[in-house]
């Protein structure tokens, strides 16, 4: 069985690539290149997976898997510049792949046994546009 | 492997409605859609992609590419249309979002290596919701396995 949880922020990045020109950056990334920055509204649904437990019903204690995300994750991104103040994010350019990615390696050590097995990291970073993420290699 | 999902909207009509069965029992099947006037809605999709992450750019695709491909080969020919009237497909097909649906996939497959890079994206899946409580996904042509 599957179970998500969902949580919110909001946080500005930039995405450039120190690796590419100034012009290969704005055709590459558009808008998103501006070296101002600029804000999104994200949305992080982790989905994790297993059996309710047959005394309480539950397959996990969701106050305590939004508690570990707001720990791990939300007081970490909420209200920052990514890319100045949310590492690996000053190397690695924070699209929404990158972000999806690093908050799967920000949970998944703590996840222990309690709260069932990481299925899918979903982050949305409008309503628009989202990624899921599965742990897998990249 | 990440997917990667963007939602676009359209506007048009249609009429369920086939020629291969009687009036009486077009009306037995298609209710209300049977209505010889038509009627509209707002279309809802989510184009997802999967593939792998370029290490270069830090993403799966450029949403500006798939934006465009989304443009030009759904909004332009669907939005603010008559799909029985004005899309070839339904001149006989009944378009009915499951049909809708998979003809927004095969148009999107057809299209796609020549936008994207190989061993890039690879279209995945699409859902279009013909209204918030109908949803339709297809992630293989229909009749294909």
């Amino acid at each position: 069985m599957l179970i998500t949880k969902r949580v919110e922020f909001s946080a500005s990045h930039v995405c450039r690539s120190p690796l590419l020109s100034d012009r290969e950056n704005e055709e590459l990334y558009g808008l998103a290149a501006n070296p101002h920055g600029h804000g999104h509204n994200y949305a992080i649904e982790v989905t994790v997976e297993g059996n309710p437990d047959p005394v309480t019903g539950m397959v996990v204690d969701l106050k305590k898997l939004k508690d570990l995300i707001n720990r791990q994750v939300v007081e970490l991104y909420d209200h920052r510049f990514l890319n100045y103040e949310v590492p690996p994010f000053d190397r690695v350019v924070p699209t929404a792949e990158n972000v999806a990615i690093d908050v799967w390696r920000r949970l998944a050590p703590h996840l222990t046994k309690e709260y069932g097995r990481l299925h899918a990291v979903r982050v949305f970073e409008t309503p628009d546009l989202y990624v899921d993420y599965f742990g897998d290699a990249v | 492997m990440i997917r990667v999902t963007r939602r676009y909207r359209f506007s048009a009509s249609h009429r369920l409605h086939t020629a291969a069965l009687s009036d009486e029992v077009n009306r037995e099947i298609f209710g209300k859609c049977d209505n010889p006037f038509g009627h509209g809605h707002n279309y809802e999709i989510a184009v997802s992609a999967r593939g792998p992450l370029d290490p270069l750019s830090g993403r799966v695709l450029n949403p500006a590419v798939l934006d465009r491909l989304v443009e030009l080969q759904v909004l332009r020919p669907f939005d603010h249309r008559n799909l029985n009237e004005e899309i070839p497909e339904f001149r006989d097909d009944v378009p009915t979002t499951e049909n809708l649906a998979s003809e927004i996939f095969r148009r999107l497959q057809l299209n796609w290596k020549a936008a994207f890079p190989e061993n890039g994206p690879e279209l995945e899946k699409i859902s279009i919701a013909e209204t918030p409580r109908n949803i339709f996904e297809v992630s293989e042509l229909h009749g294909q396995a």
